[in-house]
């Protein structure tokens, strides 16, 4: 709470905060990041306990959005099976960069224990769509969905955005020339 | 009602259609009828008086090597006995009337079967894949499937 | 992405008053990934069909490859808020096969733990309807008990939701020291709880008023569709298996069996299936307490077994009554240690099937309720 104290005693000792906008921009980001919630399987049910008066989610700063629209990172919560997955695909597609993904659970991460014998399951996420943060476990505990949002958090604060934003203009730009 | 009594009573009425009675304890026992009439058979079974199979529990289809077989687990909530019928089609044709008509459950069960057995229901009015997208290829319960390599452009094995 | 097929319309035939509209498959409502197509005349729904199979993992196949004690992990993730239920069906066919007899007291822990997650499974199922009808509290309330209830499988087991407890011939350990006074504490819990929520959400007029006369399921037409559980007795048929059909050691107690009786409303509405639930809680916690009172304290948790589990050939079908319905295996041995065929039949997937029946006629708002009241698990309907 020092800077907090700091603020009521302007010029004398401090009062002015003295930064790069780029951190003072992701540290807002950081901090409210509102997630398209894709919950498939048995780490939904985790997450739904993630989210009641145990663990609170919320304080993180997250609220869950109905649409790809509104959504800052995507969190893919059990198996991606083969009929599924042009879904993700879409929906991914569909958010507004920046945008962030949360693979939980060993089945979103490589197949889980579906991977040898899962005809029909994607063995791993990460195949069709960009994942930035893995969180293990079979189902992981509700300390490893905090776990996984602390990395995604310290992820976005140390992001150069700026340098991202030139560098995915050029990309376009040579897509669409293309 | 014990399963033999019910073997004997279908055998009087059925006679050939009814093939043999398979006891193996502590296995249950099962009844093979003959495919084409398993219809009419399920029909008797549901509504003459003293049977009254009313809830079909499970309806399964098996893959035996060289036959496909439907396995019905049929239950009477007001007598409270069971009985297990079983028909064996060969692979090549796996053709099995469809009793969707006297239990309505037996709708997706059918479908299910069709989808990763690939018995095929005749009379069923919707029979298409349930549980693997309507594009799947092959069936993949039966023991010779091969995982196909790709799905719509996504690498299917590890 | 597949051939795109150009679709040729005939205008004259499109009917302009109705509505095509799809949920799902990813729908905060759905449960899941469940994906409904619906025909809408403005609000009011004229067709429902259901389209499964987006969390179909190959339970069937998986278990063809695996060993008998292998499968076990699988049938968990099946419908995975009522582990310890799958497992008992499974252990209890193949312990039959073998024709072992389970110590005395391996079957109290079973059904104790079997009736703590029935009530864990019925706190999700009435905190999810609530949640679909508008009420939010409810869901923290229940999901805080559970916790207690996760608390106890967790030092039994070492795992909150899948938990590979039941093991063929016995129990993958022992419970805790502790472990009758900490499950009396929690049935204390809940029926604090229980309470609290019948003044707060049951007994609610906005609740009576969108849950009564919806969705109403007559009970030719749920044996005919052969729902079970709460679906079933919903509809006022006196039907359960621990009664009708005793398996394990559920002929020892002494309990009821709720049924739908149209307080509210009529027979086998939402309102009813729901209430069944709440009731079934308060019949646990009677099972659970004089189990606690009859179990031994002392005993072997595993029978002595072969290295290689090997059930003679042949085939059997064993069900047990799960908090969704009557959950059965079809297993087919073939003599060696690995199952010729396991068939699961989902009890999600069966009652689910009864939607199409009971949706026709009512509003759109309604259709989410009537699913959210037949309580369904999509990992079991897809497995």
């Amino acid at each position: 709470m020092g800077l907090l104290n700091k603020l009521n005693q302007p010029y004398e000792a401090g009062g002015i905060i003295l930064g790069t906008f780029e951190d003072i921009l992701n540290w807002g980001r950081a901090r409210s990041d509102w997630y398209l919630h894709f919950g498939l399987a048995c780490c939904a049910i985790e997450f739904m306990a993630m989210n009641a008066s145990h663990f609170d989610f919320m304080r993180f700063g997250t609220i869950p959005r109905a649409t790809p629209r509104q959504a800052d990172f995507i969190m893919i919560t059990g198996t991606v099976t083969l009929k599924m997955a042009e879904r993700i695909k879409k929906l991914w597609e569909q958010m507004a960069e920046p945008k962030y993904c949360i693979s939980v659970g060993s089945c979103a991460n490589c197949g889980g224990p579906y991977w040898e014998h899962g005809y029909h399951v994607l063995k791993g996420v990460d195949r069709i769509i960009p994942v930035h943060v893995y969180v293990p476990g079979c189902p992981p505990r509700p300390e490893a969905f905090q776990d996984g949002m602390i990395k995604l958090q310290k992820m976005i604060k140390e992001e150069a955005i700026f340098r991202k934003r030139k560098k995915l203009e050029e990309e376009t730009k040579i897509e669409l020339s293309a | 009602m014990t399963i033999n009594e019910i073997y004997e009573q279908l055998k009087e009425e059925y006679g050939d259609s009814i093939i043999e009675l398979i006891e193996n304890p502590p296995c249950d026992s099962s009844i093979i009828v003959k495919a084409e009439s398993i219809f009419d058979i399920c029909h008797t079974l549901r509504d003459k008086p003293g049977f009254e199979f009313d809830y079909l529990m499970c309806l399964s289809g098996l893959d035996l090597g060289e036959n496909l077989s439907a396995v019905y687990h049929l239950y009477s909530m007001k007598h409270s006995h069971k009985v297990v019928l079983k028909t064996i089609v060969p692979k090549d044709n796996p053709k099995i009337p469809s009793v969707e008509k006297i239990w309505r459950t037996a709708d997706w069960h059918e479908r299910e079967a069709y989808d990763l057995i690939g018995i095929i229901f005749e009379g069923h009015h919707n029979l298409i894949r349930i549980l693997c997208p309507y594009d799947w290829e092959g069936y993949p319960l039966r023991k010779d499937y091969k995982e196909p390599e790709y799905y719509h452009e996504m690498k299917v094995p590890y | 992405m597949g051939e795109k097929k150009r679709i040729e319309l005939d205008y004259s035939k499109i009917e302009s008053d109705r509505m095509r509209l799809n949920v799902g498959p990813q729908h905060p409502s759905t449960h899941g990934v469940l994906r409904l197509e619906v025909e809408l005349d403005g609000e009011i729904v004229t067709e429902v069909v259901p389209h499964i199979g987006y969390l179909h993992r190959c339970f069937e196949k998986h278990a063809e490859k695996m060993t008998y004690p292998q499968v076990i992990p699988y049938i968990d993730r099946m419908d995975y808020v009522t582990s310890m239920n799958n497992e008992l069906p499974y252990v209890m066919a193949i312990e039959k096969m073998l024709g072992i007899e389970v110590p005395e007291k391996v079957q109290y822990i079973r059904v104790i733990m079997c009736e703590l997650n029935r009530i864990a499974s019925h706190q999700i199922a009435v905190a999810t309807f609530g949640l679909d009808a508008g009420a939010f509290t409810p869901f923290l309330y229940f999901f805080r008990d559970r916790e207690y209830i996760l608390a106890i499988f967790e030092k039994a087991s070492g795992a909150r939701l899948l938990f590979n407890y039941f093991w063929i011939g016995g129990l993958a350990a022992d419970v805790h020291p502790t472990f009758k006074e900490d499950v009396l504490a929690i049935v204390k819990q809940v029926r604090k709880t229980n309470k609290e929520i019948e003044d707060l959400l049951i007994y609610n007029k906005i609740f009576i008023e969108r849950t009564a006369n919806v969705g109403i399921l007559p009970p030719d037409v749920a044996i005919n569709y052969a729902c079970s559980g709460p679906v079933l007795r919903g509809s006022g048929v006196k039907f359960d298996l621990r009664k009708n059909e005793p398996y394990s050691i559920y002929d020892r107690f002494d309990f009821d069996i709720p049924v739908g009786m149209g307080e509210v409303g009529t027979v086998g509405d939402c309102w009813d299936r729901n209430i069944v639930r709440m009731r079934e809680m308060e019949q646990s916690c009677r099972i659970i307490e004089q189990a606690i009172e009859q179990m031994p304290n002392e005993g072997d948790v595993q029978e002595k077994l072969p290295k290689k589990i090997k059930p003679p050939k042949g085939d059997i079908y064993m069900r047990a009554e799960n908090p969704k319905g009557d959950l059965g295996f079809y297993i087919v041995s073939n003599g060696t240690d690995k199952p010729e065929r396991v068939k699961a039949r989902g009890t999600s997937f069966v009652n689910l099937s009864v939607l199409p029946e009971i949706s026709k006629g009512y509003m759109f708002a309604d259709l989410i309720l009537i699913l959210g009241s037949i309580d369904i698990v999509l990992g079991e309907v897809d497995r």
